[in-house]
């Protein structure tokens, strides 16, 4: 019996290291439940809604909970990335139809540094909200892995499209409409 | 000579104290999860440029550590902070480490005494016997060859 200790505490000691591996990979992996959902028509409630990010270019705050009722474009983006730059006119022009709608593009930097990101804004001529999220907690938490991706938010805060690439004119005036059509 | 002084101060603050070098084999690009110091994508580049404007501001690693992490998350450091799961990287090690050693240092001296023990107890090895025959015609066959 007592020479099966050492052995036996062996195994348990590896099986131990493996169980920790294995955990550490699981939470390294990106996340695609929400895709999922949204493909299934089961609209999932945008995580996160309740955490307050800091706005670009200015001392308040800003949270999805705030901005229930309304249709949210959630625009993931960074000012090194090219086609962020590409799709950003699309965006801005998209924010002047969506002002009348109760509707709104909101912007959320993606590891990206205040000013640079500020320099986008201005050279883009963004007028829609920019939040920064710097730990990346919130932009995790819908599984984005990089930019630029955009979440389409329904009145009832749930996610009613997205996309996980760069976006076109074409692709919002057939996911929006029937989007906004919906009643809160 | 006071109206330089201020001016003096200035300059001073902006003498470089830290170097890209050295600092981006500390740090991380985010984006690539790479050591900044062989990562080559867009976000690198621009997180580069970021700690070079630190530099010319005359900026100390640690400060530039700090703002890092004030603009990238603490993703951005080489070293994970230690709290959460990342606890592991720095427990995990040097426990591993002492349990090994303790291991050996309580099994060691057992399995010396053990073998020890093996040792005394075995029984001496017999010479195999010849017959007095084969004793004779073995001498003389070394006779023969050895000279």
């Amino acid at each position: 019996m007592r020479r099966l200790v050492v052995p036996g505490l062996v195994i348990v000691a590896a099986a131990a290291l493996l169980a920790l591996l294995g955990f550490g990979v699981a939470h390294q992996g990106s996340d695609s439940s929400i895709d999922a959902a949204v493909s299934k028509g089961h609209l999932p409630m945008a995580p996160s809604a309740n955490v307050a990010l800091p706005l670009l270019g200015s001392a308040g705050t800003e949270k999805l909970a705030e901005l229930r009722g309304k249709v949210v474009v959630l625009n993931v983006f960074a000012s090194w990335c090219g086609p962020c730059k590409d799709e950003a006119p699309i965006l801005e022009q998209e924010q002047q139809r969506l002002k009348g709608q109760n509707a709104t593009i909101l912007g959320v930097t993606y590891l990206d540094n205040s000013s640079d990101s500020e320099r986008f804004v201005r050279q883009q001529h963004i007028s829609y909200p920019v939040i920064r999220d710097v730990s990346g907690n919130f932009v995790r938490s819908f599984g984005t892995t990089g930019v630029p991706e955009t979440f389409v938010i329904n009145r009832q805060g749930r996610i009613a499209a997205l996309r996980r690439f760069q976006i076109d004119g074409t692709w919002l005036s057939q996911t929006l409409p029937a989007i906004l059509a919906q009643k809160s | 000579m006071i109206a330089l002084a201020p001016a003096t101060a200035i300059a001073a603050d902006t003498t470089p104290k830290a170097s890209l070098t050295d600092i981006e084999n500390d740090v991380m690009c985010v984006s690539c999860r790479e050591p900044l110091a062989v990562a080559q994508s867009p976000q690198a580049i621009a997180e580069r440029n970021y700690i070079r404007t630190l530099i010319a501001h005359g900026k100390t690693k640690a400060q530039i550590e700090r703002a890092l992490v004030g603009q990238y998350g603490p993703a951005v450091l080489g070293k994970p902070p230690a709290h959460g799961f990342n606890l592991t990287v720095y427990i995990l090690p040097p426990l591993i480490l002492i349990t090994g050693i303790g291991t050996l240092a309580l099994l060691l001296p057992k399995w010396r005494r053990r073998s020890k023990a093996n040792a005394s107890a075995r029984a001496p090895i017999a010479e195999p016997s010849i017959a007095t025959a084969d004793a004779h015609r073995l001498d003389e066959e070394l006779r023969r060859y050895g000279g």
